[in-house]
């Protein structure tokens, strides 16, 4: 298929709607708006449902229905509005529902900017609802990444019955870029046997993610993190640009692995062995590569439009063998080529500890 | 032998944890006898909320999903949207529907979504061991109105049918009670055409069924019906808010 002109946020949804989607339910939120424009322009014509809802909380609560009645689901938000997602997204984790939810990230906290940051990555890593469950945590580089990361992530969601969620941000949300969908992409229709659809010559299914025996739990949850650690071997993703050789490696993803793929060319044409590592999957995190790559002599720099969360995992990752520093800019702030440049002459010549 | 007594198909045959002299248990039958009479016990998904009614996907039949607090009316809307052909219902307490849950009972209803909602109002949080509900009534002594609900502290009890029945959407909207035998009939046939009003796609259904907690009332079962008898039906007033059917002469 010819090339197209769109927005990220256009990108995605299309890509949903691709890959099977049969319902969407948003609220509207800047700067997130094309992805339920788009939605309710296009989904009702071709097969789906689309219904605004009354809140960030309904509709993550009627994702978690449509997932358990086994349809392809999905919503989408900007940070204020996944904060109130978070009861959702853990019940659904808990339940182990398939879905699809879109954080293009503001700045924050509170109610913040409509600028892009960074600075949702402990939530959406860590947990940020409660208890002990993980997302699986995409994070595109660019518009054709919005749209083909939506659709492995409908993949992963079905495959290891999980939320997704795809880290965003609001310029890859708002930016225009050529993007390509595949030609004749097949409705992946994937068996839900334990889905509600009306118990027709079978015992009743049951979406639940109660449990008040302990001993019960305590093993459901072991089970629970049996898939995470299947999740963790099977599905990590990266990529790697002049590692090889490199003194200093960036670390960054999503827009910030742009900037940075800029510095470490500058940096590259100055003669300073500059590589780069941006993570694809932020959770599972490729911990292991990057612990092969962290040697002695050689440095990390980590860039965030944050205060500084993705760097946490770098340094767990490394464990002491290198150095991890920052280069970030924050309220919404983008960092410059120029800014990560001399951050990292500054490593190489020793001036930062 | 002539079978005249029987467990609905629609409920599951395994002890209930309510505690005795509950209505929770009627009222499950009452919803299993409706599921039943209309034969769509197949084609059913039932909505379990939180409260004392959280395990109802044990004792219900059917496809069940169980909904977080307050939730059960977007959870159903999301079932219904991608499975029109199902009927959904959602089986939600006082705390649940009239608290935590009121922009999503309100909203569900204002879309006048194609769902059964079973409103089971005790006015009391039971689940949680008794404490007051925007459901209890003035006066009423609880956990947390141990002086009993006052308006200048608690403001006044909420009235749900009445603040449904101002909204274009909804097609049914039936208060009913429990206290005796009459009316627990009663209760059943609305019930069964909240069903039936979703069956024929009518739109937005509620019964809000009157319902004792005769544990976190102090009361025994006995007395809690006369109770409710007494304070509920009063300033619950048991009828008909709304159906759109009865324009149309049947
Ligand atoms: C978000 C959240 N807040 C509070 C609770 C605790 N909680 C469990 S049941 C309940 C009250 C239920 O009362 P009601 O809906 O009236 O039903 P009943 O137990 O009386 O049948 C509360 C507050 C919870 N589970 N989740």
């Amino acid at each position: 298929m010819a090339k197209t002109l769109m927005k990220g946020n256009e990108a995605l949804s299309e890509a949903a709607i691709r890959a099977g989607l049969k319902a969407f339910y948003g609220y509207p939120i800047t700067p997130q708006n094309e992805v339920p424009a788009y939605m309710a322009e296009h989904l009702p014509l071709r097969g789906g449902v689309y219904l605004q809802a009354e809140s960030e909380v309904s509709a993550i609560n009627m994702v978690y229905g449509a997932a358990g009645a086994g349809v392809r689901v999905m919503t989408s938000s900007s940070s204020p509005g996944i904060s109130l997602k978070q009861e959702g997204i853990s019940y659904i984790a808990a339940a182990q529902l398939p879905c699809v939810i879109v954080n293009v990230v503001r700045n924050g906290p509170g109610l913040g900017g409509i600028q892009p940051a960074q600075g949702d990555y402990f939530q959406a890593v860590k947990g940020g609802g409660h208890g002990d469950y993980h997302m699986i945590v995409l994070a595109p580089g660019n518009v054709q990444e919005m749209a083909d990361l939506t659709t492995l992530g409908f993949d992963l969601a079905d495959k290891w019955r999980n939320p997704v969620m795809i880290l965003g941000d609001g310029i890859l949300g708002q930016m225009m870029e050529p993007v390509e969908f595949a030609e004749n992409q097949e409705p992946v229709n994937v068996e839900k046997p334990w889905a509600t659809t009306g118990a027709v010559d079978r015992e009743p299914n049951i979406v639940n993610s109660l449990d008040i025996i302990p001993e019960k739990a305590e093993k459901n949850m072991q089970a629970l993190l049996a898939k995470y650690e299947k999740i963790k071997e099977e599905e990590v993703r990266w990529q790697e640009d002049g590692t090889e050789d490199a003194d200093v490696i960036l670390v960054g993803y999503g827009t910030s692995a742009r900037v940075a793929r800029s510095a470490m060319e500058l940096a590259r044409k100055e003669g300073l062995k500059v590589g780069l590592f941006r993570p694809i999957t932020l959770w599972p995190f490729p911990e292991q590569r990057l612990r092969e790559l962290a040697k002695p002599g050689r440095k990390f720099l980590a860039v965030e439009m944050s205060a500084g969360q993705m760097i946490e995992d770098v340094r767990l990752a490394v464990n002491g063998v290198s150095p991890v520093y920052l280069s970030n800019r924050l309220g919404g702030m983008v960092p410059t080529p120029e800014d990560v440049l001399t951050k990292t002459r500054d490593i190489v010549q020793g001036r930062v500890n | 032998m002539k079978t005249v007594f029987q467990k609905p198909e629609a409920m599951t045959d395994v002890p209930m944890h309510y505690c005795p002299g509950c209505t929770h248990g009627i009222i499950h039958r009452l919803v299993a006898e409706a599921i039943d009479s209309l034969g769509i016990r197949e084609q059913t998904i039932g909505v379990a909320s939180v409260g004392c009614s959280v395990f109802a996907y044990d004792y219900f039949n059917c496809d069940m999903q169980q909904a977080a607090h307050g939730r059960a009316p977007a959870v159903a809307t999301g079932i219904k949207r991608v499975r029109p052909e199902a009927m959904v219902f959602t089986y939600q307490g006082d705390g649940d529907l009239a608290s935590i849950g009121m922009a999503e009972i309100v909203h569900a209803a204002a879309r006048g979504e194609n769902i059964t909602v079973v409103f089971v109002n005790n006015a009391i949080y039971g689940m949680t061991s008794g404490q007051m509900a925007p459901t209890s009534l003035l006066g009423q002594k609880t956990a947390t109105s141990p002086r009993g609900r006052t308006v200048e502290e608690m403001g006044y009890p909420i009235k749900m049918c009445e603040l449904l029945a101002t909204l274009d959407g909804p097609a049914y909207l039936s208060r009913v009670s429990t206290h005796d035998s009459r009316h627990v009939l009663q209760a059943g046939k609305a019930i069964k055409k909240a069903f039936e009003m979703q069956q024929q796609k009518k739109g937005f259904a509620m019964v809000e069924v009157l319902s004792t907690c005769s544990v976190n009332w102090g009361m025994t079962p006995a007395n809690a019906l006369k109770w409710m008898a007494e304070n509920m039906v009063p300033y619950y007033p048991l009828g008909v808010y709304r159906d759109v059917t009865a324009k149309e002469g049947n």
